[in-house]
């Protein structure tokens, strides 16, 4: 029983999990170190560093424009950090939360359209619940295939994601096409719409169900019984499983809340920023929550920080491309090395510990 | 005798601890020099420090009557000093041969390896020094026995003239053991050194010409083994006297606990491991469980806990049938367990002390408020008794359990288990790795257990132990129960003989 689940967490991943490492302090520091290698490979390439940054910070945080981008940038991407991080604590490495956004998305605009005339506290809650189901029920396919046969989760919910995009793609170019050249939904009911919390941006409460979420997150996970059953199966699913916790049962468990947790991210963009189902609406959410998960330690709190630290460069990089002309892959390799610089230190103090034992 | 190695006045600070304190250690050669401590006691320091591993802070090193500094390993092996780790450095899907030559392989035109006269060369060189082993095997293939003396190789053949053991013992069974023991004096008969790292006195009393005792980084004495008697041994290690055989028990055992009856199941490989095991556990009894490990003791603890499917048989807590039911059904009916492996079963490592605590009974009350909310303040009281009733040396409650001692680490799991009012308790190897003070400790709280009226079931490899404090002794041998003997009536030779599949007189 045992021997089919344990050791599943990549080394890495297990590096992540340990106390101790945390504090904002290194985050700070990689994301200095980070734009300091960015700057010499910008002057190396014949741009100046200064103007780039300058324009880049001016985009994210110059005006409530440039604020309201970066959070909405963010708002998605703390979903599926928080996601991945919740799977991670369990020892899992949930890599398909881009599916099960995409899915929860999908749920969220059918209840979205599908109910006229109910009041917005119920429709919208009701929706926001239908993106959980969606997106748990994405997880728990994998869950199911990792429990009863062993199938590993990092092929099993990359898989999924691209079934999922390819399935609701099906679905909005076919059966659920609004009219019109776009393959989308209709709109859904004005009941079930998240209200824009900053005009003329696109952000909306969604930001708000996000910020509940990381402190439920951070509850759930250290404060219940659940949350600790899944800690330890993390760390040491042999000692859990001595311990009277059954491993099958937490890793279904959390797989399940990760895929809901990433499936509401995807009902905030549907209820909240595009008001419909787009085929293709994520540019890959899914993928970016891993990395903010990483960057922000494996700590919720950090997942936001480190989200709306990717937020920014997103919004941030483009005005950067506008206004300097530096193409816009500067920004992914900024995203890059932050990432690098994070997992470096880790690497470091594991390869040492290595050594001395 | 002229010495092969004398280090003089060595210290070795860490941050925060003086590891070594002005150590003197002399080996004369052609000995047998054990060096025996506690965990912590500084053993493996100082020998690193001769191997080269460590610079040490002060003192002054000697080899062959030379003084010398050894900057690394590489120079200590050049000046005949061979180490072997207590985890081994092979490479394990490498047959013996190969790992035993690597580093220095013999070439056709450079590059190519030339095989038979590697086989040649090593099966002479094993022939030299008496020390069996099939050349051609890989590595991972071998038991643990083996691929210790495959290390040993290693070392002679990279000249080594002064061999250092770092705790050999811990990882062998007796048989090995006694195997180990004779390829150590055949090597002392063709002169060679041999510095032996234990904290077993039995063992060091054994084995060593000489023995030098540590504790806390300094050097209480060097005596010859045969003037000195296992309890001053014990006495010089710990800074006290010692009781490691607590008395035996005052009432007389109880009612069944625990009936195990015609008990089966696999191993992990779906071999049969356990065939048609039968035996009580009584109220007030410590039943022993003696074998040579792998003759499906893990798999009997296993089974009884919940952790392994039993594929045959019943088991029977208080007469209740518990065959079927689930590990926390059964922790909640009152069964402890003090794991064989402390890391892998019976802690996580990176939880905080107080989580490991309520490992097991975290879902019941007090611990539980509202279905699913931990009681925080319930736990951390919790804890804090625990810490004071056991003992427990930590800096707080929320130190990680990582950081803890590997003595320190077991009464948490004692801490844990016992405090729960158990019917049974199942300890399996509950003092393997622990020092002195730390078995005496775990020894005097299992039979504290039994007086209380509670059912335990001793597992061990240690002979000893299991002669120390069991009621009632059972021998297992090849998955089955061969024997059941009365301690008082028995030998420590007629139970080695049956541990072995030998017949009893």
């Amino acid at each position: 029983m045992a021997n089919k689940t344990e050791g599943s967490s990549p080394k890495a991943v297990q590096l992540f999990l340990r106390k101790g490492s945390q504090g904002i302090l290194p985050g700070l520091i990689a994301v200095f170190v980070a734009f300091l290698v960015g700057a010499i490979l910008l002057l190396v390439t014949g741009y100046s560093p200064l103007d780039v940054y300058s324009a880049m910070i001016q985009g994210a945080f110059g005006d409530i424009f440039g604020i309201g981008q970066t959070l909405t940038q963010a708002t998605p991407i703390i979903f599926t950090g928080l996601s991945f991080l919740f799977a991670s604590k369990c020892g899992l490495f949930n890599v398909g939360a881009e599916g099960q956004l995409i899915v929860g998305g999908f749920t969220t605009a059918l209840v979205g359209i599908s109910f006229h005339g109910l009041p917005i506290f119920v429709h919208v809650p009701l929706a926001l619940l239908a993106g959980a189901v969606g997106g748990g029920l994405w997880g728990l396919i994998p869950a199911v295939l990792k429990a009863r046969l062993g199938a590993h989760e990092v092929i099993t919910t990359m898989m999924l994601s691209y079934v999922a995009s390819y399935m609701t793609s099906y679905m909005v170019n076919y059966p659920f096409k609004a009219p019109g050249w776009v393959a989308q939904t209709i709109m859904v009911e004005s009941s079930a719409q998240l209200p824009s919390i900053l005009h003329p941006t696109q952000l909306s409460a969604s930001a708000f169900v996000a910020l509940v979420l990381v402190f439920l997150t951070h509850f759930v996970l250290e404060k219940t019984t659940i949350g600790y059953e899944i800690r330890a199966v993390g760390l040491n699913p042999t000692a859990a499983e001595s311990g009277g916790i059954s491993i099958r049962k937490s890793m279904v468990l959390a797989l399940v809340i990760s895929g809901a947790i990433a499936g509401i991210g995807g009902a905030g963009e549907v209820l909240g920023v595009h008001r419909r189902f787009i085929d293709g609406f994520s540019p890959g959410y899914g993928w970016d929550g891993i990395a903010v998960a990483l960057v922000g330690r494996l700590n919720p709190v950090g997942v936001v920080f480190a989200a709306i630290l990717f937020g920014a460069l997103r919004s941030g990089g483009m005005v950067m491309t506008r206004v300097t002309g530096v193409p816009l892959d500067i920004v992914i390799m900024l995203q890059a090395f932050v990432i690098l610089f994070i997992a470096a230190p880790m690497l470091i103090r594991y390869l040492m510990r290595k050594r001395v034992a | 005798m002229p010495s092969a190695v004398e280090m003089k006045g060595i210290t070795k600070r860490f941050p925060g601890v003086l590891a070594n304190d002005r150590i003197d250690f002399a080996v004369e050669k052609g000995e047998i020099h054990s060096l025996l401590g506690e965990n912590g006691a500084g053993k493996t320091v100082l020998m690193s420090v001769l191997y080269g591993l460590y610079r040490p802070d002060e003192g002054k090193i000697y080899v062959n009557e030379e003084e010398v500094e050894i900057d690394s390993p590489a120079k200590a092996m050049k000046l005949g000093i061979g180490m072997v780790h207590q985890h081994f450095m092979l490479i394990p899907s490498f047959t013996v041969a190969e790992n035993i030559v690597l580093g220095k392989e013999s070439t056709k035109n450079r590059v190519l390896l030339d095989v038979d006269k590697m086989l040649d060369y090593t099966e002479r060189f094993c022939e030299r020094h008496k020390l069996e082993v099939d050349l051609k095997a890989p590595v991972h293939t071998l038991p643990v026995g083996v691929q210790q003396r495959v290390e040993i190789l290693k070392a002679l053949y990279r000249g080594a003239d002064i061999l250092i053991l770092d705790e050999p013992t811990s990882v062998l069974t007796p048989q090995e053991v006694e195997e180990l023991f004779r390829a150590i004096r055949a090597l002392k008969q063709q002169g060679k050194t041999v510095i032996f790292i234990s904290h077993k006195l039995k063992e060091v009393l054994k084995i060593s010409d000489r023995v030098t005792v540590l504790r806390r980084g300094r050097v209480v004495g060097t005596t010859r083994a045969e003037e000195v008697s296992p309890d001053e041994l014990a006495e010089m290690m710990v800074g006290r006297r010692v009781v490691l055989a607590p008395g035996k028990r005052t009432a007389e055992s109880g009612k069944v606990v625990l009936r195990v009856e015609h008990l089966g199941t696999l191993d992990d490989r779906r071999l049969p491991a356990l065939r048609g095991v039968t035996f009580e556990v009584h109220a007030s009894e410590i039943l022993g469980i003696a074998g040579v490990e792998g003759n499906g003791q893990t798999e009997l603890v296993e089974v009884l806990t919940g952790l392994r499917e039993a594929t045959e048989g019943k088991i029977f807590l208080d007469a209740t049938d518990i065959t079927k039911v689930s590990p926390r059904k059964r922790i909640e009916r009152g069964i402890s367990h003090v794991p064989e492996d402390r890391h892998k079963r019976g802690l996580i490592l990176d939880f905080s002390l107080m989580e490991n605590l309520i490992l097991g009974g975290h879902n019941s009350p007090p611990f539980v408020r509202g279905g699913v909310r931990l009681n925080f303040e319930e736990i951390s009281n919790y804890a804090e008794r625990l810490i004071d009733n056991y003992s427990i040396k930590t800096p707080s409650k929320d130190a990680l359990t990582r950081h803890l001692s590997g003595g320190t680490q077991q009464r948490v799991i004692l801490a844990r288990e016992f405090n729960r009012k158990p019917c049974l308790i199942v300890a399996s190897q509950p003092t393997r790795g622990l020092d002195v003070g730390a078995t005496e400790y775990v020894r005097n709280k299992l039979v504290e257990m039994r007086d209380q009226g509670c059912a335990v079931l001793l597992i061990s490899a240690d002979l000893d132990e299991i002669l120390a404090l069991s009621d009632r002794i059972a021998v297992m041998y090849e998955g089955m129960i061969i024997a059941v003997k009365d301690p008082r009536k028995t030998s420590e030779q007629e139970i080695g003989l049956l541990m072995t599949g030998g017949k009893s007189g």
